[in-house]
């Protein structure tokens, strides 16, 4: 029971990083169609920026924890939604309304490029980061002194997630951003007639998905203590298996996956082994998209005759 | 093109003001990519992370993409001439000129020429760029010249290549990166035929390479069987597992299918990676036998007794390299093979109903046609090329392990038919040899070898989404040849 | 409504078809018979095409049954796999908005349509492989009914045209052609005189009464085009939001006050949709013409 309890307060938590990366790509699924391969390099850069960002505010003497993790995230989120932009941009923008399969070979090509370009320029070593946050709760104690902890830090990961997820739903529903990006979706043609910039949508899509995902970089880099420049492929393909599992271009959806995976990947390296963790994730994803490809939450999508 | 060529000469002068802005903003963005990953570079000290700062780099990509952006512009607004002129020194000074580092060095070069292809285009045509459709009739031509020319350059490129191994300058490592090429070739054709043909993006082909290579590393260490026993075997099984495989994911669309078998493909390194009992885990395999001369012969130089060696056979001296050059003929022939069967299979039903699929699979059904089937035939006969190139790379290696069957190795071979021109067989061969064999020529710069690899791979789907020779003949003529291609080209020229 | 008098070749009984809310297809009964061109009107979304849909596979109904009846059948279309349909059953369909292989040869499109005929011949690749001549006589074959259909469709010049470069009217009767190598019983035709100019629909009224006449088969056919309609139809099937409201000979149709109320509005009805006013002149053209 009580392990239980501790591997699903880890789940959860594991669960809230994926789900952050998770929207990044149900939202670029859900407004061009294309699966963002780029978009775990991005999660990645944002943890090396966080890690980079706590160093230098350490050595200008901002050590203060709720300053500096405010600055953290905000400089992370800053710069790796340029990244994003850039990338769709450069990558992605020229090859709208080419073949179906050139967009995402060249997402292949630019993950590619970035997880060499970050081990190029940051070294291929993996990077320790000293915990920022400690201590936490006693939740319950087995007989064999067992301890049930919720950590301080787990909370923070947590909240921050709900927080942001209600702010981005908010987002989403009820701004004229929101209701740009859910035209688009439909159809891209019909809302560029009716006065939607269809191209700074798209753009300001990539970076707020870049964003949440640099969100998810930080939390990691608090979370785990390290980092190296080869994090984002697994990472990404388990949050892309959370956008499939939870319904692919749906919002609630995405966090839902997030959730579900984090739970399945705690408890699957708790109770049966943990080598084979990540084939439970990819099995996850094979066996949703070949028996229900429209996920839990995800509509129907109907072959055009 | 008179009436946009005056309107280009007509514009008087330029806004400065606005180019400044225009590049400004530019570099602003090239500052914030660089500044902290560029600039803010992570040491470990002792136990500690610290930073060292390298804001010189960050100023010189800054620099260059200002400046790069400013002759971008002008290019655009017709002062293609001089951009030219400049860009050429450039990229002629960048060579010469000492800079802070090779990668440096690199960009610089590669930006000027880029310019510098922009300002011939703007110079030639008026405008620095040319729309999607004219970079595909130009590049479909120079693909159609190609594929004419294969017609001659194939066989004096087969000729050259079972020559290779007598050349005078045909040392060890020649042969070496000769063999490293052709495997290369070999699983690229394998791969271009669900790829190129059949329109389905595999992400996982590395997984039948890794199944071929394992069934015969795995049987010659159980049961003693031997290279020529397990290569069939290893096809075959392959060809098993593509099907077992491919029967439940082929339903699905273009991409899922594609992160699907990148699944696959990963459940199958991870296995191997953790049932060390049977698989040998992370340490691999090792002491693989290598392939005798047909089952006749070992290229020993004491072989067993009462049995002979190679040397012996033919009478002649006890020489290592006997054995690189038989690999080398045993991976060329395979390789051919592939090719040949290919060729073949384009101008059967088989062949055609995988490029009417590619065209349109919702058409394939209404002509009466089993999706699933064909691209199972596709999967299944793609999978067991890989695996014959895979019991090669065990025999050639001795020694396997799963960190041979990344993702990567995937992405490589995806990039050589990519690159090359989807479906274009000469096309894998030049993408091979720029992929594989410009970084063993290369060596110093093999750091970057990826790095360019993956900005390649974008900038030919920018550049021409079907790859850089893809241009297809028709597999059956109704009327003589010479014809056919003039009448099209007559009406494209009238069109 | 009347019976039209013939052998029939397709029945299609209450099929009706569902998407979620959505009733695209409303208990539409109908016969179609053999050697005849029947044709389904009526206003957009009365639910035309779905019922192609259904009729091929591509859909499979909510409520219904679609009988075939051939040699070797009857054959029962909403139990068909999709391929099968056009495989066993024999029937052929084109696309409202084209659908050919837009990057291969004209006469490849041909050939692949022949797909099945010669995997068999070729011994499912092996016989083809070995180049064996029982597969070379059958791909011949394969090419010589490839260059009836192009003579027939005017297309010869173009065989070795990639048909993606063909214009717009050629691509239209390219397709009709690939359709018909599949050598069906019952030609479904999506709107083939869409975007044609007055000249070609003329030559495709003649090439589907050739279909009729010589090729002994049934046609059936979606179109707007009324002097298309009228002038080669044997039997008119006029469908209205998703519902069958007249069904008869193309005379008999005309004059059928549904049918009029339907194009034309009741009296009182003002929000009649563009697309079926631009059909009505035509309508009553014809009405005069004759």
């Amino acid at each position: 029971m009580e392990y239980f309890v501790q591997q699903l307060i880890n789940g959860l938590t594991l669960g809230a990083i994926y789900g952050l990366i998770a929207i990044g790509y149900t939202m670029v699924y859900g407004i061009i169609g294309m699966i963002n391969f780029a978009h775990g390099e991005i999660y990645m850069i944002g943890a090396f920026i966080a890690v980079i960002s706590f160093i230098v505010l350490g050595a200008a003497g901002i050590t203060w924890v709720p300053v500096m993790l405010m600055l953290v995230l905000i400089i992370s989120m800053v710069f790796t939604s340029i990244y994003g932009w850039t990338i769709e941009r450069l990558a992605y923008r020229p090859l709208r309304g080419s073949f179906r399969l050139a967009p995402l070979i060249s997402a292949i090509g630019m993950s590619i490029f970035l997880q060499n370009y970050v081990q190029l320029v940051q070294g291929a070593r993996v990077k320790p980061m000293p915990p920022v946050i400690q201590g936490g709760f006693v939740i319950m104690e087995r007989a064999d002194g067992f301890v049930v902890s919720l950590s301080y830090l787990q909370i923070l990961i947590i909240v921050l997630t709900t927080v942001l997820m209600v702010g981005f739903t908010g987002l989403i529903t009820r701004t004229e951003l929101g209701r740009a990006q859910r035209a688009c979706e439909q159809d891209k043609t019909m809302a560029g007639l009716l006065g939607v910039n269809v191209d700074r949508t798209i753009s300001l899509t990539f970076v707020l998905g870049a964003a949440l995902a640099a969100v998810a970089g930080v939390m990691v880099t608090m979370y785990y203590g390290v980092i190296d420049f080869f994090i984002g492929f697994l990472a990404g393909v388990k949050a892309f298996t959370a956008a499939v599992l939870g319904g692919i271009g749906s919002l609630p959806g995405a966090m839902l996956g997030g959730l579900l995976i984090g739970l399945i990947e705690a408890f699957w390296s708790a109770y049966f082994s943990i080598e084979y963790k990540d084939v439970a994730t990819f099995a996850i994803l094979v066996l949703v998209l070949i028996f229900r490809p429209t996920g839990l939450l995800g509509k129907p999508e109907i072959e055009k005759v | 093109m008179t009436a946009i060529a005056s309107h280009a000469n007509a514009r008087p002068g330029l806004n400065v003001g606005a180019m400044l802005k225009e590049a400004g903003l530019t570099a602003l963005v090239a500052l914030a990519l660089t500044f902290p990953l560029v600039g803010l570079r992570t040491v470990d000290v002792g136990s500690r992370l610290t930073i060292t700062t390298r804001f010189d780099e960050v100023l010189i990509s800054v620099l260059l993409v200002f400046v790069g952006r400013i002759g971008l512009i002008l290019t655009r607004e017709g002062h293609a001439l001089p951009v030219l002129v400049v860009s050429l020194v450039v990229a002629v000074a960048a060579w010469f000129a000492p800079l802070p580092s090779e990668i440096l060095r690199v960009i610089t070069i590669a930006g000027a020429a880029v310019l510098a292809i922009r300002a011939v285009i703007a110079v030639r045509r008026d405008r620095s760029t040319l729309s999607q459709q004219e970079r595909d009739r130009a590049m479909d031509r120079l693909g159609a010249r190609v594929q004419d020319a294969a017609m001659w350059i194939g066989p004096i490129a087969v000729v050259f290549a079972i020559a290779l191994p007598f050349m005078p300058f045909a040392s060890r490592s020649v042969v070496d990166i000769g063999i490293l090429i052709l495997t290369y070739i070999m699983l690229g054709w394998g791969l271009n035929i669900v790829v190129g043909l059949a329109g389905l993006l595999d992400l996982g082909y590395v997984a039948f390479y890794a199944v071929g290579a394992y069934s015969y590393a795995l049987l010659a260490h159980y049961f003693g069987f031997s290279f020529w026993l397990c290569l069939p075997l290893a096809g075959l099984l392959a060809a098993f597992s593509g099907l077992v495989l491919g029967f439940p994911v082929l339903r699905l669309r273009g991409d899922y299918f594609a992160i699907v078998t990148l699944g696959f493909g990963e459940i199958i390194r991870v296995v191997l990676l953790n049932w060390a009992v049977f698989t040998g885990g992370p340490n691999g395999i090792s002491g693989i036998p290598r392939p005798s001369f047909f089952g006749i012969a070992d290229f020993d130089r004491r072989p067993p007794e009462g049995e002979i060696a190679f040397h012996q056979l033919f009478g002649i001296a006890f020489d290592p390299m006997h054995r690189i050059i038989f690999l080398y003929y045993l991976i060329l022939v395979l390789a051919l093979l592939v090719n040949f069967f290919t060729m073949r299979i384009r101008k059967l039903p088989l062949g055609r109903a995988w490029e009417a699929l590619r065209e349109d699979d919702i058409a394939c059904t209404s002509l009466g046609i089993n999706r699933t089937n064909i691209k199972l035939a596709a999967f299944t006969i793609a999978a067991m090329f890989g695996g014959f190139a895979g019991s090669f790379f065990a025999t050639r290696q001795g020694f396997i392990s799963p960190e041979s069957f990344t993702f990567i190795e995937s992405a490589i071979i995806l990039a050589i038919v990519v690159l090359g021109g989807m479906g274009s067989q000469i096309g894998v061969v030049v993408a091979a040899l720029i992929v594989i064999g410009l970084p063993e020529a290369f060596r110093e710069l093999a750091e970057y070898r990826m790095l360019t690899f993956g900005m390649g791979m974008v900038l030919i789907m920018v550049w021409r989404p079907r790859g850089l020779l893809a241009h297809r003949d028709p597999t059956i003529l109704l009327h003589p040849r010479r014809s056919a291609r003039q009448q099209q080209a007559d009406s494209e020229a009238g069109a | 409504m009347t019976a039209v008098p013939g052998i029939p070749l397709l029945e299609v009984e209450h099929l009706t078809m569902r998407f979620g809310g959505l009733v695209a297809v409303n208990d539409v009964s109908f016969t179609a018979m053999e050697r005849q061109i029947t044709a389904i009107i009526g206003p957009n979304g009365a639910g035309k095409t779905t019922m192609f849909n259904c009729l091929t596979g591509f859909y499979s109904p909510t409520v219904g049954r679609l009988t075939l009846h051939r040699t070797g059948g009857p054959f029962l279309l909403e139990r068909l796999e999709a391929f099968r349909i056009s495989q066993q059953a024999g029937v052929a369909r084109t696309f409202q908005n084209i659908r050919l292989f837009a990057h291969m040869s004209v006469l490849e499109n041909l050939v692949v349509a022949q797909h099945n005929k010669l995997m068999k011949a070729s011994a499912f690749t092996v016989a083809g492989l070995l180049g064996l001549p029982s597969y070379r006589k059958a791909e011949k074959q394969a090419v010589e009914l490839a260059r009836y259909w192009l003579d027939k469709v005017k297309l010869t010049k173009f065989a070795d045209w990639e048909a993606g470069n063909l214009p717009y009217g050629a691509q239209r009767r390219l397709e009709i052609a690939r359709a018909m190598c599949t050598e069906p019983v019952l030609l479904c035709l999506d709107e083939p005189a869409a975007g044609l100019n007055p000249r070609e629909s003329g030559d495709l009224s003649e090439l589907l009464i050739h279909i009729r006449e010589e090729e002994k088969i049934g046609v059936l056919l979606i179109e707007h085009d009324m002097s298309v309609v009228m002038s080669i139809s044997d039997h008119v099937v006029v469908l209205d939001y998703g519902r069958k409201i007249s069904d008869g000979t193309p005379a008999f149709v005309k004059t059928d006050p549904t049918v009029i109320r339907a194009y034309l509005g009741e009296e009182e009805d003002e929000e009649l949709p563009p697309e079926v006013k631009q059909d009505l002149p035509e309508v009553a053209e014809r009405e005069e013409a004759p």
